[in-house]
């Protein structure tokens, strides 16, 4: 049965009356229209649902909303804008990095958890974070140069 | 038809069906190839803001609308800017001329006295005309091709590289993909499959599932079996009820997996001569043979395909990521018993998809959903594992060469027999059922089986099967399998894939065998300079014949791609220990004139990657009655820290047409992981993927 459960996303609060096995990718895209983190698999393989729980880069697919409680959720809506854009995301531009883009998102927001935690990574230390996310394009090297070009730039 | 204009244009010659002007002296650009993730929407777009003289921004490219958009058939075989580009430009001459036409008029002066620069036309020493000045006076709802305009393009300079116009929304997180729509009162709904192929439905669980919370309707038609919910998870937990209640017939047999050549080899054929020379083996100094092959492999698009349709009052509106909107609008009226201007199929973008994927199977399962729920928009989310179970496939595909080598060192003789499924089945090309749910509904044991492209478009399994080496003789002939226990259809490159894999393995097994170096034995049989040309560039961007660190190997291979498109060369270099790892990838292309230069660098990249990942990991498992590999870890693709470093390198034809990109790179890449494979252990491996158990198979053969 429906009930209502009140979430932390991109720093406002948020509430949402749905079953609490819902996932956080159903509630994100469908209740709140945040349509940035993907389905891919359903299943916590490709990355394409990837947003941030108190920092930390989660599937949204397979996460069921109860378990979420008081953690602050981050989708890329939150992450900059274009007037107000992430290192990252001018980065990505600057290279276009990105064939069909579907995949981007969920690279983006594990990218940006993996910067704040690692700021002058190696480009093997980048391959290996982005180890969680599938892209299908071929893109890899514009994405781990992206990276590497934001953090750059930020140093 | 008007002659002498772009065939797309001829076919489509009313020039406001392509560019609409506003009065603030913007366009709009219609289109009828879409955006795959290829950026061809950025590139026409290019095309028609540089021959319209307009500056980047001002041409906004409309997607594609069976109402609305020139029919251009299907996005593929990298033809888009070849031909839709032509059509563009022309098109955006004329309307240039047409406006200059008007500028005249309205100062008073001939067409000839008009100067046009920066967006606008003046007269000498009159007042300048924008296009958003001239929209009232200008009437592009006429054809194109008048004489009169005398058209002249513009000069085109160095390849400008136009950013990307979709990358924006999908960078900052806005919705731009089909799985992004969303209707009032959208119904969800999830499709139960079959376990396999010809597994007929006896019963499903229907009462019970009906009852479940938010399911609002379910469908059964033969064995299409739907759920429609209210909410996405409802929709998913009803399906999942429904599928572990349903029982099914046994499905068909599927072939062995681990014996995919013999299966092949048993199969009832057609066989089709592509060329006939008479070769003669045996006469030479040495006459070799041998056999590649390689597995079904899955297009595996990251998003699993969507469909959003809606049937009111007779007319059936149909939201696609389809590669051809307007085939699909056929396919989908025929099946339902509609007429084809009832139904009206919008594109959408979706995630990329290589080829014939199930975005008109999601589609036409929408479609057919939604003439059972009038006046609700329904939305069609295919699952990961149906996607990888039931898309259509890659098809496995086996090639017999036979070489015999003269006393010159010089392959005189070449016989080459590519044998599998055919490489089309697209909605249209099959006579019926193209459709996966069509075919679910009509109770059909198997799908009819795939063809292959006439020569018009470059063939099917007979892409790149014709070597373009100057050799003196050469019989080449396909054997396309007429039955098909497992879908397939075209995957980027199609037959050229393992053609030129087993092409160029080939030729480094006679160079070895012979005491010839690799690259000097593939430029002694070649004489157009332009495939001389890839071969020499890729060679000193790699350092070829420079020697390679302890455990590394380098190998070359090269192709033109559908023997009259890009040329491609590719130098891998890879490390061969528990598991082959790809390191690095040199390209050299010649596309032809470059329209967007980090389009074609973007295409080559990704296409030499995602080759990769065929080459080493890719194949679609399965027992003898369903599909096995239904999630990524029993698929695999290549990961971030596998990918190889891709350096491409352009040969710059600025006065050459413009060949296209996206597949050019399919077919050479194999070849060259395999050619450096071998110089890095010794060992040849002849069966793609070039797994651990297939490399350890090729070295117990030797």
């Amino acid at each position: 049965m429906p009930e209502t459960t009140q979430l932390n996303v991109n720093g406002r609060t948020r509430e949402v009356e749905v079953p609490p096995e819902t996932s956080v990718l159903e509630v994100l895209r469908n209740d709140l229209g945040l349509t940035s983190p993907k389905f891919g698999c359903g299943l916590g393989l490709c990355g394409a649902c990837t947003v941030l729980l108190d920092g930390r880069p989660t599937y949204a697919c397979d996460t069921p909303i109860e378990y979420v409680g008081t953690a602050e959720i981050e989708t890329l809506e939150g992450l900059g804008t274009e007037d107000a854009p992430h290192p990252l995301q001018t980065a990505f531009l600057d290279l276009q990095a990105g064939q069909c883009g579907y995949c981007v998102s969920g690279i983006l927001m594990n990218a940006a958890a993996f910067l704040r935690a690692n700021p002058r990574p190696t480009r093997d230390e980048v391959a290996a974070a982005l180890d969680r996310n599938l892209c299908r394009c071929g893109t890899q090297q514009r994405f781990i140069d992206a990276v590497l070009l934001a953090a750059e730039r930020s140093g | 038809m008007t002659t002498g204009l772009p065939p797309s244009l001829a076919a489509n010659p009313r020039l406001s069906t392509w560019l609409a002007p506003h009065p603030d002296g913007t366009f709009d650009l219609r289109v009828g190839k879409v955006e795959l993730g290829q950026g061809i929407v950025t590139a026409l777009t290019q095309i028609a803001t540089q021959e319209l003289g307009l500056r980047a921004g001002a041409v906004r490219p409309v997607a594609a609308n069976t109402e609305i958009s020139p029919d251009e058939g299907v996005t593929a075989g990298s033809l888009s800017v070849t031909f839709s580009g032509a059509a563009v430009r022309r098109a955006s001459a004329e309307v240039r001329l047409l406006f200059l036409r008007a500028a005249a008029a309205r100062s008073g002066v001939s067409p000839d006295e008009i100067t046009f620069s920066d967006g606008t036309f003046a007269a000498p020493g009159g007042r300048p005309y924008g296009y958003g000045d001239l929209v009232d006076n200008v009437d592009l709802d006429i054809e194109a091709g008048d004489e009169a305009l005398a058209v002249a393009f513009l000069p085109i300079g160095e390849a400008t590289s136009m950013s990307r116009v979709d990358l924006p929304d999908k960078i900052f997180g806005r919705p731009r993909f089909i799985h992004d729509l969303t209707f009032d009162e959208m119904l969800h709904a999830r499709i139960v499959r079959p376990p396999g192929m010809g597994a007929h439905l006896l019963g499903a669980p229907v009462d019970e599932v009906a009852g479940l919370p938010g399911v609002e309707h379910i469908v059964r038609d033969h064995d299409f079996l739907a759920v429609l919910a209210t909410r996405e998870g409802l929709a998913d937990r009803a399906a999942a009820r429904l599928a572990a209640g349903a029982t099914w017939t046994d499905t068909e047999p599927l072939p062995d997996s681990s014996r995919l050549p013999d299966w092949i080899r048993s199969q009832e054929t057609e066989s089709s001569p592509i060329r006939k020379d008479g070769a003669v083996h045996g006469t030479g100094s040495t006459t070799m043979s041998r056999t590649y092959s390689k597995p079904f492999v899955a297009h595996g698009s990251i998003a699993p395909s969507c469909g959003i349709a809606r049937f009111a009052g007779g007319r059936l509106e149909v939201w696609s990521h389809s590669q051809g909107i307007f085939p699909l609008r056929a396919a989908t009226a025929r099946a339902l018993g509609l007429e084809v201007e009832d139904v009206i199929v919008q594109h959408v973008e979706g995630a990329g998809c290589y080829g014939h994927n199930s975005a008109d199977d999601a589609a036409f399962d929408a479609a057919l959903i939604a003439t059972h729920v009038p006046g609700r928009h329904v939305r069609v989310q295919w699952s990961r594992a149906d996607e990888l179970r039931w898309e259509p496939f890659g098809p496995a595909m086996i090639g017999d060469v036979t070489a015999t080598v003269g006393d010159n060192g010089r392959v005189s003789d070449w016989t080459y027999d590519a044998s599998g499924n055919g490489h089309t089945a697209r909605p249209g090309y099959a006579p019926a059922h193209g459709l996966l749910s069509d075919a679910h509904r009509a109770g059909v044991d198997r799908v009819p089986p795939a063809i292959d492209p006439p020569p018009a478009r470059g063939y099917g399994s007979a892409r790149n099967a014709e070597p373009t080496y100057d050799f003196a003789r050469m019989d080449i002939t396909t054997h396309r399998l007429l039955a098909m226990p497992i879908r397939s259809s075209a995957l980027r490159s199609l037959g050229a894939h393992l053609n030129v894999f087993a092409l160029e393995s080939f030729m480094d097994e006679i160079a070895e065998a012979t005491g010839q170096d690799p690259l000097a034995f593939r430029l002694a049989h070649l004489t157009d300079p332009r495939a001389r040309d890839v071969l020499t560039t890729v060679a000193e961007a790699a350092g070829w014949g420079s020697p390679t660190a302890e455990g590394v190997g380098r190998g070359i291979s090269y192709s033109r791609y559908k023997n009259r498109g890009s040329y491609c060369a590719v130098i891998a270099e890879v490390e061969a220990e528990e598991a082959v790892h790809v390191t690095r990838l040199t390209i050299a292309v010649d596309v032809g004139r470059v329209v967007n230069d980090d389009g074609v660098r973007n295409q080559i990249e990704g296409g030499a990657i995602q080759s990769t990942s065929w080459s080493l990991l890719e194949q679609v498992a399965f027992d003898r009655s369903r599909i096995t590999s239904t999630d990524w870890e029993a698929y695999p693709i290549l990961r971030f820290s596998d990918a190889p470093r891709v350096d491409v390198h352009i040969v710059s034809r600025p006065d050459e047409p413009p060949l296209g990109a996206g597949e050019a790179t399919q077919g050479p890449v194999p070849g060259a992981i395999a050619n450096a494979i071998h110089d890095a252990i010794g060992v040849r491996v002849r069966n793609l993927p070039f797994t651990p158990a297939n490399v350890v198979a090729a070295i117990d053969e030797a």
